[in-house]
This record gives C-alpha cells, structure tokens and sequence, in this order.
C-alpha cells in the first residue's frame, strides 16, 4: 500500500507527571476517513495537537505523509525541527477546532483569505475570489462579510472549515467540531464534513456523534487513558465491541 | 392557511403599556441644591477681583504661551509614539521563551518603572558630563566612526523626549503585556494551525484584538503624558509650564498665568478623552452586534427625531 497519511507508532506525551499519551498506534492511509472515540481527558485531542506539531511528543514515532512530526532523523540522531521547517509543515495540515477560534477581528471572507495571503504569499484579489468560493461551498456565500459575533455557532464552524481548507491541506484534522452547538446546528456541520470526505479528504475525527461516524468513517478507534483500546471498521467497534471499556463508554454514548 | 393546521395563529397584539413612570423626588432637590451650589461658585470667580480676568484674557492668547503649547504637545506626541513602540517590543520581549530576552525587558522595566521620571530627565540633560561625545564605534574603546558632542545632540528637548518615552515604554510595555495575554489561547493556536509564524500570529491576529484592552489604558496614559511632560520645566525647556513660569517671574501675575495654562491643559485633554472614545468604538470593531450610538449621532436623534424609523407622519 501508499505510504500512510499519518503513521504513529508508541506515540507518548506527558504534560508534567501526567502522562496523556502512553503509546498510541494506528494508521491514516490517504483519503480514509478516521473517527475517534473516547471519554473526556481520554487523549484524543492531544494525539491531533501532535500531528499538527501544537504538541512535541516524547517517545515513539510520529509521521504525515512519510514525514517525522517536530523532528528531522539524520543518521540515527533525530534533531528538531526549527520554526520555519515547522510552520511549512503545519501549513499542510487543516485544524478545526471545538470552540471554532475564528478571528474575531475579521469578516468571514478576512478570516478564510488570512493564511493564504500572510503564509503562501498568494495575492489578495486572488485569495479573495477562491475564499469567496470555499465559503459558498460551505453554504456561506451570501456571508462572506459578516464578523464571526454576527454568525450562528453552526455558521462559524463552517467558516473555520473553509479557513483550513483554504490552505489546500492534504489532511484535516477535527477537534470535536460539533460539541460546542446547539443540536439543530449540528447537522449542517456534518453536511459540510460528509462532502469534504466524499471528495476524498483524509480527515481524522474526534467526535461523539455516533451515527455520523459509522455513515462516513472508514475506521473507528476507541482510546481510553492514552491508549488505543479498540479499532476497526465502525460498525464493528459500534455493534460488536471486544472490550469491556467501549462497551461502557458506548452505552453511554448511544 | 387553513390546511396548515400546526401553524400558530398571529395573536392581536395588546395595546403598548402607558405605566405611570417612577417619581424621583431627591432628584430634584439634588439637581437645585447643585444648581445653587455650581451658581456660587461661579459668581464668587466672577465677583472675586483678586482673579484679574482681564489679564487672564490678555495672556490666553499670548504667543509665548502659545509657542509653550506647541512644544508641550509636541513632547506629548513624540514621547508617546516612543513609549508605545518600546512598549509593544518590550511586551513581546516579556512573552519570549528566550529567557534572555524576557529577562531583558524585565530589567529594562524594573529600571525605568523604578525611578522617578523627574529624575530621569535630570540624567537625560546632564549626560554630556558622563559622556561629553556620543559616538558610534567599536567596542571597549575601539575607534570611532562617527561622533558627535553630547550638548549638540541630547538639546533639553531631545533630553525631555527621550527621558518621557523610555519611562512610559515600560508602563506602555505592561499595558501592552496585560493586552496580549487578554486574548483567549485558541486564537494563537489557529493561526498556528494555519502555518503562521509566532510573528504573524502576534502581529496579524494578537496584537489587534489586545488592542480593544489596550486602547482604554492608551488614552489614558497620554492625558497623563500630556500633563506629565509639565516636568520639563526643570530642564528650562520652555514648555507650556514654563512658559508660564517666564513670564509670571517678571509680572508676578502668577495665579492668572498658572489658570491660563491649566485652562489650555484641559482643553486639550478634552479633546484627547475625545479621541479615546472614537478609537475605543474603532477596535470594538466586530466585538459586538452593534455598538451604542455616539453622543453625536444622539443628539442629532434628539434634535432631529424624524430621521429614526425612517417615517411615518
């Protein structure tokens, strides 16, 4: 098979004496769809903060697209990575985040066309009209001028999907995008990410919504105390749980 | 309409409450008893003829309280420009993992904060006796490349510049910092996520949404500046004080001269409160639904109500 989009291997991550992560392991192959599942303070949203070097991890190995995340191994020496080298790679890999984190300060069009113009140089007038663009195919286009206080919960987080998207990314990575709305601003939300995954995205997910997860994910893992406790195609992880820990967890969730 | 039958009728609408308002009775009696007292007070400066208005009047106008007034606002200008841009740098300074460079700006601070700003344009003005040329050079007494004597570059005005700036660069510096960490966490990460240096982030999506905290603790400052920089008058920069100083040495009209200039301080930081309040409403930008009308825009409402609703007769 290709070389896998994310590849993690004992991935560990402690903040302090707590450790987070304690050897977490899957596979992304491009264009896969991946939920993940776990109770709160599980890991989940640590793991994806360390695909996007927000996070540095401490043991293991972690890599996007063939590439070591926060280091460079020349020899059998890893070194890291300098700001530049990770700005670059952070720029190819879409975030969306819980609490939307939309710039406040700026239209919906300022906030999709910001990276685009300050990080890849691309000019105005042209990140404009692809802006313009990706804001419609998120159902935005009659918004492009409103600040984000202006935009419902549901219509924010579309604008930060066609933020990231703006970006070109060759992976996106999507911390419980829908946990912070109101239940009947969740759909349109999840319309937006169905599309993204049927024109053949690599997403990982970290969310609860269930039903979500087994229409569009290709693989599903359950991570409890910063391991991987149970993965498989989601109607197998869903229906037909091994462990007594997703088990739990799902009867709670369902 | 009538196939709907889930669809809520629209109710008649009742007709608008006409309550009888709240009485305010202490009100009133506050009102006329400040009334009276605000009345007194002015009658007793007008009847007072110990206050002189006539030279009062005569020295308002006078061109060397004028050519005070111009450098008093002057010093103001510059020494703000150069106490917000030290402040800005020093703040990110302060934020830096480089231990080296926070601890930098903290010296800095701790220095500039920790004397009195009195004292430091008196060091300002006397620092030909420690350096008598300033040059630019090599290192540890290497020779120079260009020199210039101390007195013919550091004149009193320059001395009083520099001394207001660098002192107000570290209060403008906590200012600044208590702005910068006023903005929520998550906006950093996501333009970081975006692949945005830890320099546009702060320039492009930090520094402008600290400036909403910023902005309130600015305005003051300046006001404060503009009264501050009074202080000159102990290097013989003729500001607007001492302006005032002149001439009052030589007429002894001292309590006139000293309304006249404190006049002209409150003129002018009244237009400074002015100017506050409109670049407050500028970075509210996008903070809020929609923002309060401005006491113009009010009046204009109130003078001319029919403007609102946009009409029926």
């Amino acid at each position: 098979m290709s070389t896998p989009m994310v590849l993690a291997e004992g991935v560990h991550k402690r903040f302090g004496r707590l450790e987070v992560l304690r050897g977490i392991s899957l596979e992304v192959q491009p264009g896969q769809v991946m939920c993940m599942l776990g109770p709160s303070g599980s890991g989940k949203s640590t793991f994806l903060r360390c695909i996007n070097h927000l996070e540095k991890i401490e043991a293991g190995r972690l890599s996007v697209d063939g590439e070591l995340v926060g280091y460079r191994q020349e020899g059998d020496r890893l070194h890291e990575l300098r700001e530049a080298d990770v700005v670059r790679k952070r720029a190819e890999i879409g975030m969306v985040f819980q609490r939307f984190n939309l710039f406040p300060h700026m239209t919906a069009l300022q906030n999709v066309c910001e990276a685009p113009v300050q990080v890849r140089g691309v000019p105005r007038e042209q990140a404009r009209e692809r802006g313009a663009e990706l804001l419609a195919r998120v159902g935005l286009g009659h918004r492009l001028s409103a600040y984000p206080s202006q935009l419902s919960g549901g219509q924010q987080q579309r604008v930060a999907i066609a933020r990231a998207l703006a970006m070109d990314p060759k992976l996106m990575l999507f911390d419980e995008p829908t946990s912070a709305l109101d239940p009947e601003l969740v759909g349109e939300v999840l319309d937006v990410m169905r599309g993204l995954a049927a024109d053949g995205m690599t997403m990982i997910v970290v969310s609860h919504e269930i039903g979500f997860a087994r229409e569009v994910a290709d693989t599903m893992v359950f991570i409890d105390e910063g391991l991987v406790v149970e993965s498989g195609p989601p109607e197998q992880v869903i229906s037909a749980p091994q462990h007594e820990r997703t088990r739990a967890f799902l009867s709670k969730v369902l | 309409m009538s196939d709907v039958a889930a669809e809520p009728a629209p109710q008649q609408r009742p007709d608008d409450i006409k309550a009888v308002p709240v009485k305010h009775p202490l009100r009133w009696v506050m009102a006329v008893l400040v009334a009276v007292l605000a009345a007194d007070a002015v009658w007793s400066a007008a009847s007072n003829p110990r206050f002189q208005w006539g030279i009062f009047g005569d020295f308002f106008f006078d061109s060397r309280i004028f050519h005070g007034l111009q450098i008093t606002l002057e010093l103001t200008v510059l020494a703000m420009a150069i106490g917000i841009l030290l402040g800005i740098v020093l703040a990110v300074m302060r934020l830096s993992p480089n231990p080296l460079i926070s601890g930098g700006a903290s010296f800095y601070v701790w220095i500039f904060r920790g004397t009195p700003v009195l004292v430091q344009i008196l060091l300002w003005n006397y620092i030909g006796a420690l350096y008598p040329e300033i040059s630019l050079g090599v290192p540890f007494g290497g020779p120079d490349l260009v020199s210039v004597s101390a007195n013919s570059l550091i004149t009193p005005f320059v001395a009083g510049m520099l001394a207001l700036g660098l002192n107000e660069g570290a209060y403008m510096a906590e200012i600044v910092r208590a702005g910068i960490l006023s903005v929520d966490e998550g906006q950093g990460e996501a333009s970081q996520a975006l692949g945005m240096t830890r320099l546009q982030t702060m320039r492009r999506i930090v520094l402008p949404q600290a400036m909403r905290v910023i902005v309130p603790p600015t305005g003051n400052e300046t006001i404060s500046m503009l009264k501050t920089s009074s202080l000159v008058s102990v290097i013989a920069l003729a500001d607007l004080t001492y302006s005032a100083q002149l001439i009052y040495s030589t007429n002894y009209k001292t309590i006139q001269l000293l309304l006249v200039i404190s006049v002209w301080y409150l003129i002018f930081t009244t237009i400074l409160s002015v100017g506050q309040y409109y670049l407050e409403r500028r970075f509210g930008r996008g903070s809020m639904r929609g923002q309060a009308l401005t006491p113009l825009q009010r009046l204009r409402l109130t003078v001319f109500p029919r403007h609102e609703g946009g009409g029926a007769l």
